[in-house]
């Protein structure tokens, strides 16, 4: 299944975002995540699920102004 | 002392963390200019660089309070959905509100802002809205429940200083009891010493403290003039006037004559 992520074509089978960030790594790292523009808190990644062409954003934190 | 959303804080100044050559730098600048309230982001992680984390390692050792942005964002769903991913990143409900209207001026969109503002404070946000000097917006954001407006002095990174201090100095006359912090445009000392001069309660900088030839030394000397102009302001500054008046008594001056005084 073909996704967006981070606003790049990305391959994945993972059925759920909680899964989808586990396999990148992320399963312990300091992130938030929001799925086709709407935010997806960490205790609900789990039950949302990943569909063709959906637009997965998962960010970290960074220096700001 | 300075309060804002029930919180009270020593420093009037507000230290964006970006744009520094080094992390070492800003942890200098941050401790030279004894700042408690820090700005931060957020940004698309990579799986590969992982450059977040080492950032929140950071942020972590600095030990003051981290203000996330929603810098980029040009919606009001944009933003909403930043601020909410702020909250759960950052672990606080304050948020630098951010809706950009236009990426020359980097000017707010103060309908989106509004927008943004109502949803997040209705979801018990503490908002401080990146704002304009712009009246009728100011009371929007606060009707929308903002207990704090920060109005640009400048277009951000512009270093221009006051540019509208009419209108600044409205918005201050308006709005006593609100705080407000100059959020962008600030170039030097003295155009933060000005602001507080005017009763500003805090000013917020970046640009001009990191790219400094020296930032450590220009976030001293903001921080020296920032609580000069707050004593100003405390103390009462005299009111100008058009003709002289002679600081030194006339009474007894020697030579006088009646005839000079008229």
């Amino acid at each position: 299944m073909q996704i967006l992520l981070n606003g790049e074509r990305f391959a994945t089978d993972a059925s759920n975002l909680d899964e989808l960030c586990v396999k990148l790594g992320f399963a312990e790292a300091k992130v938030a995540t929001a799925v086709n523009g709407s935010f997806v808190a960490a205790a609900k990644r789990g039950a949302t699920q990943i569909a063709e062409a959906d637009e997965v954003e998962i960010v970290a934190p960074r220096q700001g102004g | 002392m300075l309060e804002l959303y029930g919180k009270r804080f020593a420093s009037r100044m507000l230290l964006g963390t970006a744009q520094y050559a080094s992390p070492d730098i800003l942890r200098q600048a941050v401790e030279a200019c004894g700042t408690e309230i820090v700005t931060v982001s957020l940004r698309r992680e990579s799986a590969r660089a992982r450059t977040g984390q080492g950032f929140w390692a950071l942020i972590e050792q600095l030990g003051r309070r981290a203000l996330p942005n929603t810098a980029g964002c040009h919606t009001a769903k944009e933003a909403i959905a930043t601020a909410q991913m702020a909250r759960e990143l950052f672990g606080t409900d304050w948020i630098k509100l951010e809706v950009i209207a236009n990426d020359d001026t980097l000017q707010p969109d103060l309908f989106g802002l509004v927008e943004a503002a109502t949803v997040l404070c209705a979801e018990g946000f503490a908002v401080l809205p990146y704002t304009t000097e712009d009246l009728s917006a100011a009371e929007r954001l606060v009707s929308a429940g903002c207990a704090v407006l920060m109005p640009w002095a400048a277009p951000i990174g512009s270093a221009r200083g006051l540019i509208n201090k009419t209108a600044l100095q409205s918005l201050r006359a308006y709005f006593p009891e609100t705080p407000l912090i100059i959020d962008a445009g600030i170039g030097t000392p003295s155009h933060a010493a000005e602001a507080m001069e005017m009763g500003y309660d805090a000013v917020l900088l970046n640009t001009a403290i990191a790219k400094a030839g020296d930032p450590v030394k220009m976030a001293q000397s903001f921080a020296k003039a920032i609580e000069a102009g707050r004593l100003a302001f405390e103390a009462g500054l005299v009111e100008p006037r058009d003709m002289a008046s002679p600081s030194t008594p006339v009474a007894g001056t020697p030579f006088f004559k009646i005839d000079h005084a008229s």
